[in-house]
């Protein structure tokens, strides 16, 4: 028989598209998947973390400021997240509250009774994870960050302890550890939300007035949240982008 | 031209310094910038790998109910149901890894129960809460007030 | 409520404690210094102001003798100064601060060691002739190997060097405008954030930089029991007098702005100005470190005074200016911290003093460009005109 090269190269062909099929077949048959091993890893790119607050719902237990403490070794006198008391009377009117947040609130608040008729209420304050974030704008040589999934972090290792975040932050949010002289604020529990747990201050608060929110998430709360309730953030004027929605905010709150 | 070339000689030694310098530092920016910088933006990439990386201390509630779930059911039909079990007995994640070594802190009712239940004006109105004095004196809240099912 | 001690009213709690301390207060001036001196300096080469020639190399070389200095404070400051080279290999494009290592750079080696250089080379040439030992090699190092100081290649230095005075102008004004910038663009702090911040910088440092020639001028010839080119000092007084005027004019804009549009910002930030930084704002500042050296500046602008007054008047106004100019990078820097930026609060600044960004490393920054100073002028002296 006479080896045509037309009929050798269309047997060429086939051969290897059987042996292919025959492959995916074979590994199916074996219960083996086709190569897929970070299905379950976390993907940044499908998540853009927030938080929703609702003013109405927080007790001042102090609770989330005690937990995040814990969770995160946040030294004695610094607050990645903290409660503020307000109380409004009529006589110093709205601008002029009367504002504590003894120890940030983490033993809770001593109960105060000398302006009974006050509006009072309690604000938990964090950092806003803002999109626009002033604060990473500031930073010198990239050691402070949005990473993909809308989280603002510190990276330890490459901050140089300038402290100008410190200062372009509105909220007030930023510390410098004095164990480590680099500088340190809320991370939004991001070795938990990237292993599917809830932030350390979301798990223990009593009442869920503090819920972890992914806005990428059409499945997620905060969509609802975002549509039905009057939602305010810190400092709109700023522009900062912040991602922490308050529910209810009161116009006194700084 | 070479007159010229030659009365400025020094200039261009100048220059040559200049030069050697910018090489130089080139160089040894290439060798000491961390490796993934840059990756995902102006940061070190391994920065979100070296975060994530960190222990965690809070179990969260749906561990504790794997083994706890009586607990769990007691909770869930009465008032506590939304309360996390960490929320009262602190971080419990070392407990899950070895129970016996780690015993989970069994909190003082005298301390913590007023923590959200004592009366405070800035507090919503629609919580329970009580003067404790009045409501009970001087008796142990947990006299009449199961913790995981509180309505007596 | 709990008080904490310092703290009056209500402050975010991560606020209470300052961030940027008397060092940060040191470095905006001295950089303010290196970039007045230049000015004076650039009077002389660029603007053909020929009374001022006889400080020209003087005040290059107190430019230069703080601008070594400048980086110290900095560093002591930072939590990780190892760390500081990250400024030159990653610089973050967004951040004011991020220029520092580059606008520094620029300023010491392009503008300010190269002007030095090509107008000492020639002295530098004579004396790797003249001179022996550890001396010798110094200036033999510092001629790069050439040894031609013909006439022609002197005429190139001029050209050169005139070409990097010009280029030198903007370039001091932006090595320190842009650290009025880094406060200035700060929306979070009321106190600061002003498109005036940059200007205000500028000016002030201006005022400094020519005051601290003005007085090193006296000294140095005091020392060297050399008299004093009066002329020269009375155009040196004329200039300081006239910027002063700009500067004190730009920062009464500042105010009578913020009092008038009185926004959310103003009663903390009035209330701070009259309590804490009353000493150091109204009366060191403004009364002491301002009105007061105009005065004695302006007087000798309208009346002729004999000469040792004049001298006394001047060197008088001189001192009280670098230390209002001082007051006003204090009020910036540290008042811009007192306040809370909820402005319900203000907290309070206790200056250590033998710590790490206390007094004592304070002190020993402002004396240290002094004894630089020193050291320059026996090695580069600025009288000293060999012939060929």
């Amino acid at each position: 028989m006479e080896l045509n090269r037309r009929e050798a190269l269309k047997t060429t062909g086939k051969f290897i598209l059987l042996s292919g099929a025959a492959r995916v077949a074979f590994d199916t048959l074996r219960g083996e998947s086709v190569p897929d091993a970070d299905k379950d890893k976390y993907k940044a790119a499908d998540h853009w973390w927030a938080m929703t607050i609702d003013i109405d719902k927080c007790i001042g237990c102090g609770k989330c400021v005690e937990a995040c403490a814990a969770e995160n070794g946040v030294p004695d006198g610094y607050f990645r997240t903290w409660v503020e008391r307000y109380r409004i009377t009529e006589d110093r009117g709205v601008e002029n509250p009367l504002v504590d947040s003894p120890n940030g609130g983490k033993n809770g608040f001593p109960i105060l009774n000398d302006h009974p008729d006050a509006k009072s209420f309690f604000v938990p304050k964090l950092c806003n994870h803002c999109a626009d974030s002033p604060c990473v704008q500031a930073c010198p040589v990239g050691a402070t960050f949005e990473s993909p999934d809308g989280v603002v972090l510190v990276d330890q290792k490459y901050c140089i302890g300038c402290r100008y975040c410190i200062q372009a932050c509105p909220y007030g949010c930023r510390y410098l550890d004095p164990r480590k002289n680099v500088v340190d604020k809320c991370t939004l529990c991001y070795h938990r939300i990237t292993k599917g747990m809830v932030t350390a201050c979301v798990e223990v608060c009593p009442t869920a007035s503090r819920q972890l929110a992914d806005l990428k998430n059409p499945n997620d709360p905060v969509h609802k949240f975002l549509r039905e309730n009057h939602v305010e953030v810190l400092k709109p004027q700023l522009a900062t982008g912040a991602k922490v929605f308050y529910k209810d905010l009161d116009g006194a709150v700084r | 031209m070479r007159k010229i070339l030659k009365d400025s000689e020094h200039l261009l030694r100048l220059v040559g310094v200049f030069a050697a310098g910018l090489i130089l530092f080139l160089i040894i920016r290439h060798a000491i910038v961390p490796k993934g910088f840059g990756e995902f933006g102006h940061y070190r990439g391994p920065a979100l790998d070296d975060i994530a990386a960190r222990p965690i201390s809070f179990a969260g509630h749906t561990t504790c109910e794997a083994c706890h779930d009586d607990q769990a059911k007691t909770k869930a039909a009465g008032k506590h149901a939304g309360l996390a079990c960490e929320t009262c007995h602190g971080p419990a994640a070392a407990h899950t890894e070895d129970p016996t070594e780690h015993a989970v802190m069994k909190p003082d009712p005298k301390v913590l129960c007023v923590r959200c239940h004592e009366a405070d004006p800035a507090r919503p109105k629609s919580f329970p809460q009580v003067v404790s004095k009045d409501h009970a004196g001087d008796i142990s809240c947990i006299e009449c007030h199961k913790p995981h099912s509180p309505l007596p | 409520m709990h008080p904490i001690p310092g703290v009056d009213g209500f402050m975010y709690p991560n606020e209470v404690e300052l961030q940027w301390s008397l060092l940060i207060v040191l470095y905006p001036y001295i950089t303010g210094l290196v970039a007045g001196a230049f000015i004076l300096a650039s009077l002389a080469r660029v603007f053909n102001v020929k009374e001022v020639q006889p400080t020209y190399r003087l005040a290059l070389l107190t430019a230069l003798a703080f601008l070594l200095v400048a980086p110290l404070p900095l560093q002591l400051h930072l939590g990780h100064p190892e760390r500081s080279i990250e400024m030159y290999l990653t610089p973050h494009k967004t951040s004011a601060m991020a220029m520092f290592g580059f606008v520094y750079l620029w300023y010491l080696l392009v503008v300010l060691l190269m002007e030095i250089w090509l107008d000492f080379r020639k002295d530098i040439v004579l004396m790797s002739r003249s001179t022996t030992g550890v001396k010798r090699l110094i200036y033999r190092v510092l001629t790069l190997g050439s040894q031609n100081v013909s006439e022609a290649s002197r005429r190139i230095d001029d050209k050169v060097g005139y070409v990097i005075t010009v280029i030198g102008i903007p370039s001091a004004f932006l090595l320190h405008g842009y650290v009025g910038f880094i406060f200035g663009s700060v929306k979070a702090n009321p106190w600061w954030s002003s498109p005036l911040m940059p200007v205000v910088f500028l000016f002030s440092a201006m005022v400094s930089g020519i005051a601290v020639v003005m007085l090193v001028y006296q000294v140095v010839n005091r020392l060297r029991r050399q008299p004093v080119d009066m002329p020269c000092l009375d155009a040196i007084a004329k200039y300081l007098f006239y910027v002063f005027v700009i500067d004190f004019s730009l920062e009464m804009l500042d105010l009578v702005h913020r009092i008038y549009e009185s926004d959310e910002s103003f009663r903390s930030l009035d209330f701070m100005v009259h309590t804490r930084l009353y000493f150091s704002q109204v009366i060191l500042q403004i009364f002491v470190g301002t009105l007061f050296p105009l005065v004695l500046l302006g007087i000798n602008q309208v009346i002729k005074l004999p000469e040792v007054r004049r001298r006394r008047m001047y060197t008088l106004a001189g001192i009280l200016t670098m230390i209002g100019i001082f007051a006003m990078r204090w009020n910036v820097v540290i008042g811009g911290q007192l306040f809370s930026k909820s402005f319900l609060g203000y907290t309070t600044y206790k200056v250590g003093f033998a710590e790490r960004e206390g007094l004592l490393p304070a002190i020993v920054l402002m004396l240290l460009p002094l004894a630089i100073l020193w050291v320059l002028l026996k090695l580069l002296p600025p009288w000293k005109e060999q012939a060929a």
